[in-house]
Formats: structure tokens, sequence, C-alpha cells
């Protein structure tokens, strides 16, 4: 008798904090894409209304403030379209194959600065590129740099976290003997990483490529830093320029339309991949 | 194939010179876009450099003056406490929220369903440009904009409210959108964490009657404390590195009156400016934070690399770690 009232409160108590815990999942989901959806709406308003009015419907207006930020010649989507997704697939090309083989490098041989070269890797990897941005910005004007994309790419060949990310990988699922193996049939070291470890670790390639692939196109401190002229400009300069004019004198549909060309397409991208993305998420980082 | 390759030999042959080709291409770009620039940063925070006008100062050496000046003028320590504030406004809400989701989608009490689609909702803040997001935060609460709208179209408020020209608001918005932009990426680091702990821990705890709220505090907290470290360090570096949404919500200006001016938007100002001088000894001590943050992460990440090396139990709890579907090995570490 009594058990069996205990075991109904318990699962009364159970459905309850069910009940809870889906209501605040809802909550949440709603406050994470409430600003997507208002982006939505506004962008496909015409500037009258949505000065004047209130409203949680989408209007006919997209293609209309799509076309017309497209024919303003002072805000280059285009080009910076392109500037930001050249300057983001080559970074992510670069990152991930030079990590990959700086952690080939640590994980496959032995040599006597092995155990130097991690800790120190390992040391850097927190510090922020923004406190060497003085000395970066110097050093690429005397190199002649400066209002060139190359300062934007070629750094990344250097990235402490994605190196660490492969490591760990290649702990986990590279055997050594492959690499013993391939030596025996006269293969050459760097014939072994392109054909053999690089197949074998795809799956943190593509992770890895995914998350320096979105850091660099979302990146704005150092492009604000190095570009100048408006055929350079990337998305997020782009962006800022829209703020730093006033913006009053600006269509407001316009500028929706743009912050929507900047954020959307990632974002479908990202709910496309985003099993991979979060399952790879917690790959390289610390276990309890 | 090198040639020593050949003949008999092939036991004593070293692939030692291969880890350096290997590893060379990241030392390379790493000396000469980060370790020269970090140098010649140190450098120049002990000159007087920087541009009046048309007229030139400099450079001349004026040993720690820089320094002195950025903290007895009170900008760096007043930006260090705009930064610090903002960070605690968003970190607080986003660490309690990844806690309590984290503890809820590993529940295997509780069974939530969808959940790769609340994971998916909640981590997609984090991929956000994040200018772009303040550009939309800045229209979606600017006088004219749907929040204020809506906010006098039900009859909240009589007026606009202008929530940029307020310190409150506006430290409020930057605080709360680090807030939507991190709490996915920490629950799902947690989740890890909840789930890395030994599930027989928390079975034997159930049988022994412990409430859920027990098992929290006693088993989960404690088994957690590394990673939470772990989390709140590098969630300190990024917060210190806190640049693109008060940057382009208060066009940078860290308006209202300077106090949402983060140091590296003051750094950025210094830098564009053409200040060379101030703007190298704010970098510097930047560099010094994070540097000492980064002995810590350093330390954590570490733990995991160190242990096969030393004896004993420590490294029968590595195997655990190694080969986690190995029961035997469990219940050697329980």
């Amino acid at each position: 008798m009594r058990g069996s009232i205990s075991g109904k409160r318990t699962k009364v108590f159970l459905t309850l904090s069910r009940v809870i815990c889906y209501i605040v999942l809802v909550l949440l989901t709603l406050l994470c894409v409430f600003s997507f959806y208002f982006l939505l709406v506004n962008a496909s308003r015409p500037h009258a209304e949505i000065m004047s009015e209130f409203s949680l419907v989408p209007g006919n207006y997209f293609f209309k403030n799509l076309s017309t930020l497209l024919a303003d010649e002072n805000i280059p989507l285009i080009r910076g379209l392109l500037n930001s997704l050249f300057i983001s697939a080559c970074t992510a090309a670069l990152t991930t194959y030079f990590s990959a083989m700086t952690a080939y490098g640590i994980f496959a041989y032995n040599f006597k600065f092995k155990r130097t070269a991690f800790t120190f890797i390992m040391l850097i990897m927190m510090v922020p590129t923004q406190v060497s941005a003085l000395g970066f910005v110097q050093l690429v004007t005397k190199m002649g740099m400066m209002d060139t994309f190359y300062p934007l790419i070629l750094p990344s060949i250097a990235a402490p976290i994605v190196f660490y990310y492969m490591k760990s990988y290649m702990e986990s699922v590279l055997p050594l003997e492959i690499v013993e193996a391939a030596r025996v049939d006269g293969s050459n070291e760097f014939k072994t990483f392109n054909r053999i470890v690089l197949p074998i670790i795809k799956p943190a390639i593509a992770v890895q490529a995914i998350f320096s692939f979105v850091t660099s196109w979302n990146n704005y401190f150092t492009p604000s830093l190095i570009i100048n002229s408006a055929n350079n400009k990337t998305i997020p300069i782009l962006i800022y320029q829209l703020r730093s004019a006033d913006y009053m004198k600006f269509d407001l549909g316009q500028v929706y339309i743009m912050i929507f060309v900047a954020i959307i397409p990632l974002l479908i991208i990202y709910i496309f991949l985003s099993k991979y993305i979060i399952r790879g998420l917690t790959l390289g980082s610390v276990k309890g | 194939m090198s040639p020593k390759t050949g003949g008999n030999k092939i036991k004593s042959v070293s692939y030692a010179k291969w880890g350096y080709i290997f590893i060379a291409p990241f030392f390379i770009v790493f000396i000469i876009f980060q370790l020269i620039p970090l140098i010649s940063t140190f450098y120049n925070s002990f000159f007087e450099n920087y541009r009046v006008g048309l007229q030139q100062i400099g450079p001349n050496f004026v040993g720690f003056n820089n320094y002195a000046a950025i903290i007895t003028d009170g900008e760096l320590p007043k930006f260090a406490l705009n930064t610090i504030v903002i960070w605690i406004v968003g970190f607080i809400p986003q660490i309690l929220v990844a806690m309590l989701l984290a503890v809820w989608f590993t529940s295997y009490r509780l069974k939530l369903k969808c959940q790769p689609f609340f994971k998916t909702v909640i981590y997609m803040p984090n991929l956000i440009m994040a200018s772009a997001f303040a550009m939309l935060f800045f229209m979606l609460f600017s006088p004219v904009g749907p929040i204020n709208q809506m906010l006098t179209l039900w009859g909240v408020m009589d007026e606009p409210i202008l929530f940029f020209d307020t310190t409150l608001t506006t430290r409020g918005i930057i605080g709360f959108m680090n807030f939507l932009m991190w709490f996915g990426n920490t629950t799902i680091l947690l989740m890890a964490g909840i789930m890395g702990i030994d599930q027989s821990l928390f079975e034997s705890a159930q049988i022994d009657g412990a409430k859920p709220l027990q098992v929290f505090f006693r088993v989960t907290l404690p088994l957690l404390m590394p990673i939470l470290v772990y989390v709140l360090i590098t969630a300190l570096i990024g917060g210190i590195q806190m640049f693109d949404v008060p940057q382009v919500l208060t066009k940078a200006l860290g308006t209202p009156d300077r106090t949402s001016m983060t140091l590296i938007m003051y750094l950025n100002r210094l830098l564009t400016s053409k200040d060379y001088g101030l703007s190298g000894a704010v970098s510097v001590m930047i560099f010094i934070v994070t540097a000492i943050l980064s002995v810590f992460v350093y330390k954590s990440l570490m733990r995991n690399n160190k242990m096969p090396k030393e004896k004993g139990l420590v490294q029968k709890k590595a195997k655990v770690k190694t080969f986690k579907d190995d029961a035997q090995c469990e219940e050697v570490q329980a």
C-alpha cells in the first residue's frame, strides 16, 4: 500500500520535473531565436513600415531590399562576401593542414626537443593574438603587406588550439603500426602523412575546418587594422561601416538585409552540419 | 627516403629529423607573425611615440612612463573594471544555466526528448558573427526598433527606452549577448565532463538513497571541478578579449561616458590613433594577465597528457580515460 503511494508520488514528481525542464528549454530556445526571427521580419519590410509599426509577420519586400542593397555603391556587398569567403577558405585549408602536420610531427617522431616544443605550444595556446597586434601591424607595414589578404591568412598556419585537437585525435585513432607498415613498404614520410595519415584523421580535419572557417569569417579585430581599401573589405568591416555612418540616414530595410546576409547563410550551413559540429566540440577539450 | 635507410641498418635509422621538418612550418610562422610582433610590442612600450596633429613625437626612450601614464590617468583601471563587470554580468547566468542544462541532458532519470534539437539551438548563437549580432541587437533595441515598438504597443511604456544611453542597460545588453553566445558551448563542455564521470558512482549514490540535489552537490560537482576550472579560466581569457560586441554597439566609443569601453576597445583606439607607446604598454599588461591565466589552462590540459607517465593508481585512471568501454578498468577505478 505505502509502496504504491510513494511510487505514484515519484512518478508525479518526475512528470512535473520534466514539464519544468521542457518549459525552461523552450524559453531558452525562444531567447536564442527571437532576434533572428525579428531579423527575418524586418529584412522583408520596407523602411517606412519598419519605422512606424511593430510586426511579427514577415513582409514581401525582401528581394526589393536586397536589390537596393546590391545597387548601393557605398557598400560593396558581393565583393565583401567574396573577400570573406576567400580569406576564410584559405585559412581553413592552411590551418587544418599545417596543424595536422605539426601534430603528426610531435605524435609520430621522437626527437630531442619534442617535449619542449609540445610544452611551448601548450603554453602559448591561450595567449590572445590581440596582445601582439601593435608589433603585427608594424611588421606587416614593413613587409609591404598592408591592405592585402596575406596577413589575414598566413598566420593561421600556427594555430595551437587546432594543433592540440589534431594531436588528441591522433592519439585516439592513429596506430603507429600503420606508419611503420608504410615505411616498410618504402613510402616516404611526407607521402605517408598525405596519403595515409590525413585520410584517417579526416573527421578531425572536417570539424576544425568548419571552426576555423567560421572564426575567420567572423573575425573583425585583425582585418579592421589591416584592410583600408573598399575593394578589400570583409563582411564584418562592412557591418561596422553601417554602424559608424549615421544609421538614421539609412534605409533600415537595407541595414537589416545586410545583417541578414552576414548571418543567415552560415546559420543554414550550421543547421545541416550541427550534428558533426556539436559532436566534434568536446573531442579536444579536457575530460573530467 | 634518406640514404641512411639503405642497406641492413634499418633498426638504427633515426626519423628525428622528420619530426623537426614536420613542426618547422608552425614554428617559423609563429616566430614571424607572433613572437617577433610580441617582442616589438614590448620594445615599443618603453618609448614615447605618438602624433599630435601633424607633429610626430618620439620615439624617445621613457622607461616605464607609459605604464605609469595608463595607470595614473585612470584609463586602464577603469576599462579593466568595465570589462570585468560586463564579463560577470554574462558569465554568472551562463555558468548557472549551462550547469542546469548539462545535468538535465545527462540525467538518466529525466530522459529528455528532442535533445539534438535543443543542443543545436542553444549552440547556434556561438557561431554567429559577433559584429553582425551586435548590429542586429543595436537595431532591435534602438528607439524605433521592434523591442521598443513592442513595449509601447502593449502599453508597458509610454516613451521608448533609450537602452544605449544608460550604463545599466548598455552593460546589461552586452552581458546578455555574451551569455547567449556562450551558454550553449559551456553546456556541451560540461555535459562531456558529466558523461566522463563513472556512471556506477551515480548508481551507488542512488542505491544509498541520495536525493537528486545531494547527488549533484556531493558527486557531480566535486568530480566536475577540474572542468569547471577550465571553463572558468578560458571564459575569463575570452572575456578579456571582449571587443566586437561593445565596439559595434557603442560605435567604438564605449558610451555612455565610456562605461562600456573594454580593454581591447581601448587598445584598438590607441592603435588606430597611432599612439604606439601607450598601446604597447596596454598590450603588455593584457599579455601578462592572459599569460598567468594560460598557465592554469596549461596545467588543466596537461593533467590528461602527463598521467600515463606516472605510476600506480593514477596510471589505471588514465587507462580508464582511454578505454572507456573497458568495464574491468572502470571497476578498478571505482
